[in-house]
């Protein structure tokens, strides 16, 4: 299966400044892609490049086998976009406003009043909410009606730029389960943020950004295992005698900090928890818990740049 | 270099654009003003031509021109209130758009920049032609009404000029309030911009003419042709002004006697009978300069707003 987007040494310079660097992407039919990194590291940039809203200096994109600096129209109209922080027109009510985007995207009245319907329906916008005017629409309905605008378009690509930026956690979960639906539906998503322990949950794979470059790349697994060594990180709780010579005794386990009374960290290179109450138990000591942490994308990022910093 | 038509959109632009401003309160409030020139304008210019009823064969044309203290006529209303209302409709057509962070959203739906910006100049050039064409049948109607006299074709013919001229009069404060919309990210700025721009030909113009005329050029008293050379630097700066080429236009399209805009000499007149109209067609002829100077002012101050568009970046 060929790359849905796919972009090569993609660059964009404003002035002195390099936004994007040597980019080199690809996203294959069904996956949700997180661009993941700090504010101005060149995620909304790529996207803009990708829609054909800004021209690359150098470097080719291509979305669908298109080119979206020569076929611009003919990219929008098989993207679904999400911009960063999303506005309507707050005068319009919800509806008004998908109608204009319906236009916009040569639907007629007729064939469009019943798909604005359904979208409505879907986002959890419809009857009497979707006749409200859009200035008194919460941020998560802002983004839900941004999200009902994608469906409306019935496209394979859905570019979100910040979805979950500045939704209350509820809305934000909502959101994600929402985008969830979407990929099980077969669309392509690809989502930028730099929220990244809130979006690592629905991606399956995620590219971290750092100063215009795209400098890790991989599944959040397969990230942490190549950043953080022991991919698995077990917290113990126990109270005893050289409980820390016990632990560090398990095999597989590579280190064991000490997070505070009674309380020990271990980096393992699989998931030793039996091992670790075994030994725990058989020793005499008391065991009080014992959690595997998942391995979060902050931490991979914290600890990548940390290095990063030590190599320089 | 990109592919697809530019026109992409548009309609849907126009139609947009046009229902908000025939729903905008900012539309209401200068409809009601407008309302109330013609009404007033009419209403005194109906009791003065009374008078002199019979004495002229255009009478209808009067109706537009003729004053009665304290009343402007309409036309001079108009030409006060139309660049109010293109300025009004027009100072935050770009700038609005990102301040709302609603042109990311429109800019990645299948269209060009070209039909957003396109869509808004004919939307709002729209909705001042329905205004002012609405406002043109009211005072003929009322002038068949208070005057008792049909106008005939040559009439109908002048008066649908002016509402031509007119419309391209609030073209060109149409394009520049939106060039200014493009320019400044500040509404308030872009609004503030124009105004003074149209503050500058109002109100300032006739000083700066006169500066140019008389002086930095000295004219001999006894010399008339360095004083028609005077006179005609005078014309040429004051021609700068769109609101001298609107007047202009006007006088050459709702008097029908008048066979020169600019000075004559007497030469010029040997054989000419005073007094009596032109016909429709030659009082065009005078005029056609004014308007290719007002629409190639249009449309130099369009592009200079599509410009000034197309190399903003998206993101606000």
């Amino acid at each position: 299966m060929s790359a849905l987007i796919e972009t090569t040494d993609l660059t964009k310079r404003y002035g002195a400044v390099t936004a994007v660097q040597d980019l080199d992407l690809q996203l294959k039919a069904g996956e949700v892609f997180g661009l993941l990194g700090p504010n101005g590291s060149g995620k909304t940039t790529t996207i803009l490049m990708l829609l054909g809203l800004t021209e690359p200096t150098s470097g080719t994109a291509r979305v669908m086998g298109l080119d979206p600096a020569r076929k611009p129209l003919e990219v929008k109209r098989r993207v679904g976009y999400l911009p960063d922080s999303v506005g309507f027109y707050d005068e319009l009510s919800g509806r008004e406003n998908l109608a204009y985007v319906a236009r916009l995207n040569g639907l007629r009245a007729r064939e469009a009043s019943p798909a604005i319907e359904q979208v409505l329906n879907r986002m959890g916008l419809g009857n009497d909410v979707g006749d409200r005017a859009v200035g008194a629409y919460s941020r998560g309905m802002r983004q839900r009606l941004g999200l009902a605008a994608i469906l409306l378009k019935q496209v394979q690509i859905a570019i979100l730029d910040e979805p979950t930026l500045g939704l209350d956690p509820e809305a934000a979960h909502e959101f994600l389960e929402m985008i969830r639906d979407l990929r099980a539906e077969g669309m392509v998503v690809m989502i930028s943020s730099h929220l990244l322990h809130q979006v690592q949950a629905v991606c399956d794979r995620v590219g971290l950004f750092l100063k215009g470059k795209m400098v890790l790349e991989g599944t959040v697994e397969g990230l942490s295992e190549s950043v953080l060594g022991g991919a698995f990180r077990i917290h113990v709780e126990s109270r005893g005698q050289n409980v820390d010579a016990i632990l560090r005794d398990v095999p597989s386990v590579a280190k064991v900090s000490a997070m505070g009374l009674n309380k020990y960290r271990l980096e393992a290179r699989e998931d030793c928890r039996a091992a670790v109450s075994k030994r725990v138990i058989a020793a005499g000591a008391e065991l009080l818990s014992l959690t595997l942490e998942r391995p979060s994308l902050d931490e991979v990022y914290s600890r990548y740049f940390q290095e990063v910093r030590h190599d320089a | 270099m990109r592919e697809g038509s530019p026109w992409t959109g548009l309609g849907a632009v126009v139609l947009k654009e046009l229902a908000d401003h025939l729903t905008s309160v900012r539309m209401r409030i200068l409809e009601i003003l407008m309302l109330l020139a013609a009404l007033g304008a009419v209403y005194t210019a109906t009791q003065e031509i009374r008078k002199t009823i019979g004495e002229d064969p255009f009478v209808f044309l009067k109706l537009f021109t003729t004053a009665q203290e304290p009343l402007p006529a309409f036309a001079a209303f108009l030409g006060f209130l139309i660049p109010l209302t293109a300025i009004a409709l027009g100072f935050d057509a770009v700038n609005g758009e990102y301040n709302r962070r609603t042109m990311s959203l429109v800019l990645s739906q299948p269209i060009y920049r070209d039909a957003l910006l396109l869509g808004k100049f004919l939307a709002g050039i729209g909705t001042i032609a329905i205004t002012l064409t609405a406002l043109w049948v009211l005072l003929t109607g009322l002038g068949l009404w208070f005057l008792g006299v049909a106008p005939s074709t040559e009439e109908v013919g002048r008066a649908l000029l002016f509402l031509f001229a007119t419309l391209a009069y609030a073209g060109v404060w149409l394009a520049l309030a939106i060039l200014f919309s493009a320019h400044f990210r500040q509404p308030a700025t872009s609004a503030l911009a124009a105004l003074s721009v149209w503050l500058l030909f109002t109100v300032f113009w006739t000083i700066v003419t006169d500066l140019f005329a008389k002086g930095l050029y000295r004219a001999d008293p006894n010399n008339p042709l360095a004083q028609l050379a005077q006179a005609r630097i005078g014309l040429f700066v004051s021609r700068l002004s769109p609101n001298t080429l609107y007047a202009e236009l006007l006088v050459a399209f709702l008097n029908p006697q008048v066979r020169s805009l600019g000075p004559i000499l007497v030469t010029q007149l040997e054989g000419a009978v005073m007094g009596t109209p032109l016909p429709l067609f030659q009082s065009f002829l005078i005029a056609w300069p004014q308007i290719v100077a007002l629409v190639g002012t249009v449309i130099a101050l369009f592009i200079g707003a599509y410009v000034i568009f197309q190399r903003q970046e998206v993101r606000a």
